[in-house]
């Protein structure tokens, strides 16, 4: 059956082309709040590309690690998230990460999810339970700048 | 990706998305993996089997009036009251006792027992109340559905259920409306290696050292050599369940 | 014996219909919206606490749990064991036992503390656990009772309703056995840790299951306008009388079993001495208006051509076994459990050694009713839509 002008494949790749320069620019952009300790820093623990696509994945696995077998300190915590993506405000009073227009509330909001995580874990850095001394990256052995990623030349990591 | 995951898979999208735009911005250079759930040096290696947490009690040093352990045990897991005491969590509570028979009077604190055979584990139909492979008996709120069959079961009361919506957990013991929860035996801190449960630190402060904490399967360690030596008692021992809190004088 | 004819329910005028199932689908609303605040504040706008863990939604549940599988008798009775008066009643039992079932399972699943992760309990199983039992043999007895009823209905599958039904006989039993369990295999408690438990959950099964099958059926056949045989009735009268005094017996075992071991002393007493408002229930609720009533009303001469005392006698055994659960699982809760043998607790940070207090809100109550009414909606819209009522059950 060809009753339509212009095939399905013709339009996918009119689709694609039109869609690219969006992808690209989404694919570059990086959104970190303001104010918060991400924002000074180079990248995440992984590509951003990789945050957005497997952060809950990555959390969820450490959570087992974590709960179940007493691994701490794991690489993708979700305290060491909030640590990290939390903004302040202008008192210098750390905003809930859930709260509009916070990290994590900007995206799931954005794609309709609503994760269960915050209805047990807190979603600002928590100050008075040494968490530093939990072993919750601290000092030298920063993931972030321990990225092991060959970028193609020319690119540079955002 | 080692992960399992529902995620369409990112190499393929990658493929695709990158011939399309061309450029391929974001496309990482073949053969990098990263690996998801590394652990960083730092990180503790986990619960052993090797171990076995324990506590020893004395109620002889338990002061009456006293309550250090409890107050500490709630500023380090975070647990506060609303004011209502009956559905308000109690992770510890000092219990005061004085025999029928003889009059002679006791004061003890009581708490999750980590037994060995644990009944709340044996009932809970998710697998939420589980011990650890070092005895330590946790609830995994992931995975709790609230059904408060473990309350039933525990011949100590050891567990508390969380009433109302809290914020503000303590990174120390994240915590949610509608689970069960009881005392971790400090799992943040033993996982850290610090051996000392946050009520022995509090007994101890106040000078009391009626708590002692430590593995019972090293001979080594204070608890085991104390426990040896002396004549303890687990509470409802006709239970069999082989608790991992014993307690002295009582 | 002349050919059964099954029809729809029709129940006199539309109107009455349709506002009777407005007025369920208004209790029901009532009931989820009550759910819905207990889940939005959390547990402590209940008078459930640390101490009384299940409360009247629990008792609620159970009750309509058990009765579900027993309302599966009559069905049974007809089939396995080859009762020809009880075979033409055997579709209702069924769509009863689906009805009753699916209302006790719904107020259980919206009091969980995270109702949400249901999920969860469908995939993680604990086998050690009689609540992960239970989830199989509640989900497996909708099945297998939807194929019982199948086979009943359908001509074409109506040779394997023998086999159905003995694995539907078989199911029910373990399902009690289960529910009963529940409590039976709770080392901890006094009142609980006996095996009698499950046995005596399966026949309390069979005396309310029947009560609420010859109450609604009673019911419908006035709705309907259609013949109800007084001497179909008497069977199950008498049936009901046999189960009634079975219940009493297990009861009697049960407490005197207690009575005998001096370190259950305590709660016994507890029961039936001075618990307050659980004694109370125990001897009015559960005995006088659950056992001695409806024996009365079952076996006195005076009464036994009365379908009203029939009906009165039903009623008297679903208020009895209501009591009766609730002092199972609420008096057993409030009864301090013994941690200290030979102490007495002087003070405590967590109300050992007390007896607890427990008052049901309205919420649970609203909720617990609003299982009924499910359980009731399911059954109008079944004998409406299904032919599931004979023409005639006259003699």
């Amino acid at each position: 059956m060809r009753s339509s002008l212009i095939s399905n494949s013709t339009l996918l790749i009119l689709l694609a082309a039109l869609l690219a320069p969006a992808m690209q620019v989404f694919a570059e952009s990086r959104f970190v709040t303001e104010n918060s300790k991400a924002a000074s820093l180079k990248s995440c623990v992984a590509p951003t590309d990789q945050m957005r696509r497997n952060h809950m994945d990555y959390l969820q696995h450490g959570r087992d690690d974590t709960v179940i077998d007493g691994i701490r300190g794991i690489d993708y915590s979700l305290s060491e998230c909030i640590d990290c993506h939390a903004s302040k405000d202008q008192q210098g009073q750390a905003v809930s990460v859930t709260d509009e227009g916070q990290f994590c509330q900007a995206c799931h909001e954005y794609v309709a999810v609503s994760p269960a995580c915050f209805q047990c874990h807190r979603t600002t850095p928590d100050t008075q339970a040494g968490a530093a001394k939990l072993g919750h990256h601290s000092g030298d052995s920063d993931p972030h700048e321990g990225l092991d990623i060959q970028l193609p030349a020319g690119i540079q990591r955002d | 990706m080692s992960n399992k995951s529902d995620q369409p898979n990112m190499d393929r999208r990658k493929m695709i998305g990158g011939a399309i735009a061309a450029t391929g911005a974001m496309t990482i250079a073949p053969g990098v993996i990263l690996h998801a759930a590394s652990v960083s040096d730092e990180a503790s290696a986990g619960a052993d089997a090797k171990h076995r947490w324990g506590m020893l009690i004395d109620s002889n040093k338990c002061a009456d009036g006293c309550s250090a352990c409890v107050d500490a045990c709630n500023t380090e897991h975070g647990l506060k009251g609303h004011g209502r005491p009956a559905t308000d969590a109690v992770w510890i509570r000092p219990v005061k006792l004085k025999d029928k028979q003889t009059g002679r009077e006791n004061r003890l604190v009581m708490m999750c027992q980590h037994c060995e055979h644990p009944p709340c584990v044996d009932v809970c139909p998710t697998n939420a109340s589980f011990k650890r492979v070092d005895g330590i008996v946790l609830v995994d709120r992931h995975r709790c559905i609230g059904c408060r069959y473990c309350m039933m079961a525990c011949p100590y009361k050891a567990r508390s259920f969380i009433h109302e919506a809290l914020t503000e957990q303590s990174v120390n013991a994240p915590r949610g409306k509608g689970c069960v929860e009881s005392c971790t035996l400090c799992v943040h801190r033993v996982d850290d290696g610090v051996m000392q449960t946050a009520c022995q630190e509090a007994c101890s402060k106040e000078g009391h050292d009626a708590i002692l904490f430590g593995d019972l399967n090293d001979p080594n360690s204070e608890i085991s050599k104390t426990l040896k030596s002396t004549n303890s008692v687990q509470i409802r021992a006709d239970l069999e369940l082989n608790t991992g809190v014993r307690y002295l004088n009582l | 014996m002349s050919k059964m004819y099954y029809r729809e329910l029709y129940c006199g005028t539309p109107a009455r219909y349709w506002s009777g199932l407005a007025l369920l689908g208004v209790i029901i609303a009532i009931g989820l919206g009550a759910a819905y605040y207990m889940e939005h504040n959390g547990h402590w706008v209940t008078g459930m606490t640390n101490q009384i863990v299940w409360g009247l939604p629990h008792v609620f549940a159970i009750f309509l749990i058990v009765a579900a599988s027993g309302a599966l008798n009559v069905a049974s009775i007809g089939s396995v064991f080859g009762g020809p008066l009880y075979k033409p009643l055997g579709r209702y039992s069924g769509l009863l036992a689906i009805g009753l079932l699916a209302g006790g399972l719904m107020v259980l699943v919206l009091d969980l503390g995270r109702p949400d992760r249901l999920i969860v309990a469908m995939t993680e199983y604990n086998f050690k656990s009689i609540f992960a039992w239970n989830v199989i043999l509640y989900t497996g007895f909708f099945a297998i009772v939807g194929i019982y009823l199948w086979t009943m209905i359908d001509r074409s599958v109506n040779k394997y309703n023998r086999t159905v039904g003995f694995a539907a006989f078989f199911w029910r039993i373990a399902l009690t056995t289960g529910t009963g369990s529940i409590f039976g295999f709770l080392v901890a408690r006094e009142a609980y840790d006996a095996a009698v438990m499950a046995p005596m959950f399966v026949i309390m099964s069979f005396s309310y299951g029947l009560a609420f099958f010859i109450i609604t059926l009673i019911a419908a056949y006035i709705w309907g306008d259609r013949e109800l045989g007084d001497f179909r009735l008497t069977k199950l009268k008498n049936l009901l009388g046999v189960f009634v005094g079975a219940v009493f017996y297990f009861t009697l075992a049960y407490h005197l079993t207690n009575l005998y071991i001096t370190q259950h002393h305590g709660i016994e007493r507890f029961i039936l001495l001075d618990g307050g408002v659980y004694t109370q229930m125990f001897w009015i609720g559960q005995i006088f208006i659950g056992s001695i009533i409806p024996l009365f009303l079952i076996y006195s001469p005076a009464f036994e051509k009365s379908r009203w005392a029939i009906a009165a006698a039903s009623v008297a055994v679903l208020i009895g076994g209501f009591f009766q659960i609730y002092v199972i699982v609420i008096g057993g809760q409030a009864y301090p459990m013994n941690l200290f043998p030979g102490k007495e607790v002087v003070e405590s940070g967590f109300y050992d050694g007390q007896v607890m207090n427990y008052v049901p809100t309205l919420p649970e109550a609203a909720l617990g009713v609003a299982g009924i009414a499910v359980a009731l909606t399911m059954v109008a819209v079944g004998a409406r839509v299904f032919k599931v009522f004979p023409e005639t059950l006259e003699d």
